[in-house]
């Protein structure tokens, strides 16, 4: 049984992605990232001398600060800043720069649902940006289950209202990898099979939700391919430009 | 402890206090292998826990929740309300979770803690969604009024796994509650009846007859594990956590639904066996919470 989408999308498809880098002047690293409706812009500064209180000055540290739309930092901000520090934290190398902060910060333009993936895609491009080492990109997608047990991938923010159960999950980009051939794989799974991150909201039975992870995946093979195309061609573009 | 390891291995030329605190990592790791944790726990099994209804005399609702050295302490206080125009036969739950200095060295006095509003969010964000609570219930006058709960949780002492004790506090304080008597008095307004003008009651009639008790379905019940290699570590002390950063929650209700199930970022990566070992390992954790939270139910009836 399809259900009938409002723009028309068929329940696996994506709205429209773009993702543009270097868009800020003073930052050192920056990235504005849409999904349809949903825009971010984010910003890297550093890596910057000293760590913060609290945090292991033999790595080097991350720092997220999540701007809403309009009006003050709530407790979802808080959350959501939570989340992206820790998911930047798998995706970057720590040990390269220890005794560093990096701050990220990201400015919500419009909010139309799907928040997250496009705050994660909008770092990472702007760590790329940045030229901070990564390990690999994070791929994110956010899933919807409808009460007839559909899922619907890349939910706008009516959907997102309307739905019984949400799902959002990173995983990593699959590398051509500077790591040695064969620690591409970890338990019989290959690594880009691996959760970085998985947030859900409302009641499913387990088995949906392993019915999510599974759509999810097969979502962020094409997705990370559109991603990495992107940075490539522009970062083209900007050689050309320099020579 | 067996004498293993490499040529490397400095566990068996140093003290123990020593090792622990220069090589936190390996030290930990050198038990994984023996599966076993530094406090004598097997991998999978939680630390022991205890539940106190009825700790707070002044709050409608109160308990005190202690997994291992992790102690919280929930109270609810009910309010009288005017409901919104959206959900006129609805009551609300206002939930906040507070983390002061005495809790953890980590917290400093005039800082709030980075961690307090993040749990806050996601225990309403449990509590809200598992449908435990029909906010109808909390309904007094529909339009006119309708009962706030506000549940204060804190943290006494932070020793890991802060969501799970935090949300066992809170299931249980929710389950101790007692809606208190109100009646319209001469301007139309709720007000409370205390309980010893008992003939005043009778007069103006009580909007509510008696106390009343919250009827609570699927009860969400949740289990921390650490991911760290191979290995799961059910429920994680503070040290754990700030050695293997990377940690996973479940949540499921009484009948097993997932309610959510939260892993934000951190060096490692879940794969689907590690999800499912984790479910299982809730399952398990499930069964013995809803024992827990039964004896301290009917320990409270008794007395």
């Amino acid at each position: 049984m399809e259900v009938e989408r409002k723009d028309g999308r068929g329940a696996n498809q994506l709205r429209p992605m773009d993702h543009s880098r270097n868009v800020l002047n003073r930052a050192h690293g920056s990235a504005n990232c849409s999904h349809g409706g949903t825009r971010v812009l984010a910003a890297v500064f550093g890596p910057k001398a000293g760590t913060k209180k609290n945090e292991n000055p033999e790595k080097a540290c991350i720092e997220v600060v999540w701007k809403p739309k309009t009006g003050q930092i709530g407790k979802p901000e808080k959350e959501f800043e939570m989340i992206l520090k820790r998911t930047l934290q798998n995706i970057c190398i720590l040990t390269v720069n220890p005794n560093t902060t990096t701050s990220i910060i990201v400015q919500v333009v419009h909010d139309d649902g799907s928040l997250l993936p496009c705050a994660i895609h909008a770092a990472c491009a702007a760590l790329v940006d940045a030229g901070i080492p990564l390990k690999y990109l994070a791929v994110a997608i956010s899933c919807c289950l409808t009460d007839s047990g559909q899922i619907l991938l890349d939910p706008d923010k009516l959907e997102e209202q309307k739905m019984k159960a949400f799902v959002c999950l990173a995983f990593p980009c699959s590398v051509h990898s500077v790591l040695p051939e064969g620690s591409a794989t970890a338990g019989g799974e290959p690594v880009a099979h691996g959760l970085i991150t998985s947030l859900t909201q409302g009641v499913m039975t387990v088995d949906d939700y392993f019915r999510c992870l599974a759509q999810g995946r097969a979502a962020i093979t094409p997705l990370s391919n559109i991603l990495k195309k992107k940075l490539q061609s522009q970062s083209a573009n900007n050689q050309s430009i320099a020579g | 402890m067996a004498a293993t390891g490499g040529p490397n291995d400095l566990s068996s030329e140093m003290e123990l206090d020593a090792f622990r605190r220069l090589f936190p990592l390996r030290f930990h790791e050198r038990h994984l292998t023996e599966s076993i944790r530094p406090d004598g726990r097997p991998l999978g099994k939680a630390r022991e826990t205890t539940l106190a209804l009825g700790a707070v005399a002044s709050a409608h609702g109160s308990a005190l929740a202690k997994i291992g050295c992790t102690t919280m302490l929930a109270a609810i206080k009910m309010e009288v309300m005017t409901p919104t125009v959206e959900t006129p036969d609805e009551g609300g739950i206002a939930i906040d979770f507070h983390m002061p200095p005495i809790c953890s060295p980590l917290v400093r006095p005039g800082r709030p803690a980075e961690l307090a509003p993040v749990i806050s969010k996601q225990l309403s964000d449990t509590i809200l969604s598992s449908g435990m609570i029909d906010l109808k219930e909390l309904c007094l006058v529909s339009g006119k009024a309708a009962w706030m709960a506000y549940l204060d949780i804190y943290c006494l002492d932070a020793d890991g796994a802060l969501f799970d004790a935090a949300l066992l506090s809170a299931v249980a304080a929710f389950s101790h509650l007692q809606i208190p008597v109100v009646s319209l008095n001469d301007d139309g307004r709720v007000v409370l009846v205390s309980e010893d003008n008992t003939v005043a009651m009778k007069e103006k009639e009580p909007v509510n007859k008696e106390r009343i008790k919250l009827t609570l379905n699927n009860i969400p019940f949740s289990l921390t594990c650490v991911l760290h290699k191979n290995y799961i570590l059910a429920d994680p002390t503070s040290e754990e956590e700030s050695i293997m950063e990377t940690f996973l929650t479940v949540v499921l209700d009484s009948s097993f639904q997932l309610v959510s199930l939260n892993k934000p970022g951190g060096p490692g990566l879940a794969h689907t066996s590690a999800i499912q070992d984790c479910i299982k390992l809730t399952r398990q954790r499930v069964k013995e919470l809803q024992k827990i939270l039964n004896e301290a139910i009917s320990d409270m009836e008794v007395d």
